[in-house]
């Protein structure tokens, strides 16, 4: 135990022992550095630890309200919402799967598109809540992003795409499989349009969400310290048998093996995606 | 070759063995028993359909594993001809577990691309079990293109287990090189036509399986996730595969009543390993009338009805704003 630690009063000790990604409550610890810090302040700080910047978790809304301008906002695809086409059940229903994901993060399904800007640059964003369902890619998911790619055509605008998911949605069985190939399509249509196409993977991205769209993108970007891969770490090491080499599957893994652009600050990205924007439509800088 | 029986065909095994003895016993005997041997045939024979005839879905599953069961090589050399296997993706390895080349099909070029197991224990090292590191899903690509260039048909055979989950698959980018054949087989100017013949395991079935025309054999299956794999998620044990594979939904019938596969290819009883000539003559005329399906469509037709089938996959409520 630190001096910090006992220093603290009883009630805020028993708080650590809930180990939740998401602060709650008056303090919150940095999983990495284990500082306890004031909520108030990692939120202001989007969820990047003052101390030592390590980036946790942040909801889709959160994520859009830090990165869009405040005006001229307008969200996309709200009118498509989930069904359950297979009847699926294993210890619960799927229904009651989507009734209870939906009652404990406010959302509909596990992706949030909006159209808006970026310090004055018109974008469309498509952004994965991984609180809902571990951000799994079913048939919302998919419509929401074509419904996306299709509104940023129309408004001759980029279309951006922030990854938290841990792959398809199991529960819809091949039609999940199928989005991967729905959305990766949509995406073709933006080169047409010469519109630039910009993914930002945030920890975690895998299976069918990294090996669809993700890596496509014109320019792939990466969030420090995210896990991002096709196979999960704990599949890997039973197939192989060996131990996995230390940060492997992480961004810094994968800017060194050349797979990613980027690897961008979360209190960074504003600049850097008005930027790389303003760069690729041969636009003045802003 | 002997056929080898699954778990659930073992009263067909037991018949077997009985007449396998009869015929041994008839060799030096002096009385005639292949009235029995010939009754005991019809009786496996109609015991096969019976037990076939309701395979559960995870029944189904072992079939399409079964050893014994025809691989894209043994259709490469049923249905085709002149097979000319290319290979390597030219930067970094020729990966065994997937095989292309160019080939006759009723005398016109086409480019065969399917995965590949192998049969023993060697060949089977060698081909990964069927499961392709991004190398191979490279080399798939690179021979589209080529087959593009050329307006040259694609014939691809799923038939895996999954992408390889390895150290070395992901530092080579396997999710970049199955995301990169999702994109580029969606504008590829060529027919292309799927056929899945085992295993249709996920991500690594699906990179070369975006297609104009997506046929299955009857007792092949195709899914998101393993059954084993989606039970020990959901489940937390995967001893329940067959619960998950019965509420997957991995089956050709029902992959057909959901609108996500367009053609059944009948198997002969007992499962395509039963008799390669009948299953590759079917897989043929499969392939014949999907090629024909294609025929009268220009490219462009042909791009854009590919893209509209892709966006038209997915079920979901839409609800009206107020």
């Amino acid at each position: 135990m630190s001096w910090l630690q006992k220093l603290l009063p009883p009630k805020i000790k028993r708080s650590e022992g809930t180990r939740k990604s998401i602060p709650e409550g008056l303090w919150a610890k940095c999983p990495a550095c284990e500082a306890v810090l004031y909520s108030t302040d990692l939120e202001n700080n989007q969820n990047v630890c003052p101390k030592c910047a390590h980036h946790l978790r942040l909801r889709a809304r959160a994520r859009l309200d830090a990165l869009l301008d405040p005006e001229g906002r307008f969200e996309i695809g709200t009118e498509v919402l989930p069904m359950d086409p297979l009847k699926f059940k294993d210890s619960k229903r799927y229904v009651d799967r989507l009734a209870a994901a939906n009652e404990d993060t406010g959302e509909a399904d596990a992706m949030v598109v909006m159209q808006g800007a970026i310090k004055t640059v018109p974008v469309v964003v498509a952004c994965f809540e991984f609180e809902f369902l571990g951000g799994s890619m079913g048939a919302v998911v998919g419509e929401r992003f074509v419904r996306g790619v299709k509104a940023a055509i129309e408004l001759q605008s980029p279309f951006i795409c922030i990854t938290a998911s841990g792959g398809a949605r199991m529960q819809e069985g091949l039609f999940s499989l199928m989005q991967m190939a729905k959305t990766t399509a949509a995406v073709t249509q933006l080169a047409h349009h010469q519109l630039p196409f910009i993914t930002l993977l945030t920890d975690p991205t895998m299976g069918g969400v990294s090996a669809s769209f993700a890596f496509v993108g014109d320019v792939v970007i990466a969030e420090p310290g995210a896990l991002i891969g096709f196979a999960g770490p704990r599949v890997i090491e039973q197939t192989v048998r060996e131990t996995l080499p230390a940060g492997f599957q992480r961004a810094e893994f994968l800017i060194e093996k050349g797979a990613i652009d980027m690897i961008v600050d979360r209190r960074q990205l504003r600049d850097k995606l008005a930027s790389l924007i303003t760069l690729l439509q041969r636009v003045p800088a802003v | 070759m002997k056929t080898s029986f699954l778990e659930f065909e073992q009263p067909i095994a037991e018949l077997e063995a009985k007449i396998e003895q009869l015929r041994f016993v008839q060799d030096d005997s002096a009385v005639d028993i292949s009235e029995e041997i010939s009754r005991l045939d019809a009786k496996s024979q109609s015991l096969t359909k019976e037990i076939y005839a309701k395979l559960t879905p995870w029944q189904c599953a072992l079939v399409a594993r079964h050893p014994q069961r025809p691989y894209t090589l043994d259709y490469l050399s049923l249905v085709f001809t002149d097979f000319e296997e290319l290979h390597g993706d030219r930067s970094y390895a020729d990966d065994h577990a997937i095989v292309g080349g160019l080939a006759r099909f009723n005398g016109q070029s086409c480019m065969v691309i399917g995965h590949q197991k192998g049969r023993d224990t060697k060949e089977k090292i060698q081909r990964n079990f069927g499961m392709p590191r991004p190398e191979g899903y490279r080399k798939a690509l690179r021979l589209m293109r080529l087959a593009e260039k050329f307006g040259i048909p694609i014939f691809t055979f799923v038939d895996t287990p999954g992408a390889y989950p390895g150290i070395d698959a992901e530092e080579r980018g396997q999710s970049e090189a199955i995301g990169r054949n999702l994109a580029v087989m969606t504008e590829l100017k060529v027919p292309l036509i799927a056929t899945v013949i085992g295993e249709g395991g996920s991500g690594g079935a699906l990179a070369i399986a975006v297609a104009d025309v997506v046929a299955m054999l009857q007792y092949s299956t195709y899914s998101v996730i393993s059954p084993e794999g989606c039970a020990s998620i959901l489940w937390k044990s995967a001893e329940r595969a067959g619960e998950a594979a019965e509420t997957m939904g991995i089956t050709a019938p029902r992959l057909k009543s959901l609108g996500l596969i367009d053609r059944i290819i009948n198997e002969p009883v007992g499962g395509a390993h039963r008799d390669y000539r009948l299953v590759a003559q079917n897989v043929k005329k499969s392939l014949q009338e999907a090629l024909k399906q294609l025929a009268g469509l220009s490219t462009s037709e042909l791009i854009e009805r590919r893209f509209e089938r892709l966006m038209s996959y997915g079920r979901f409520k839409e609800q009206a704003i107020h």
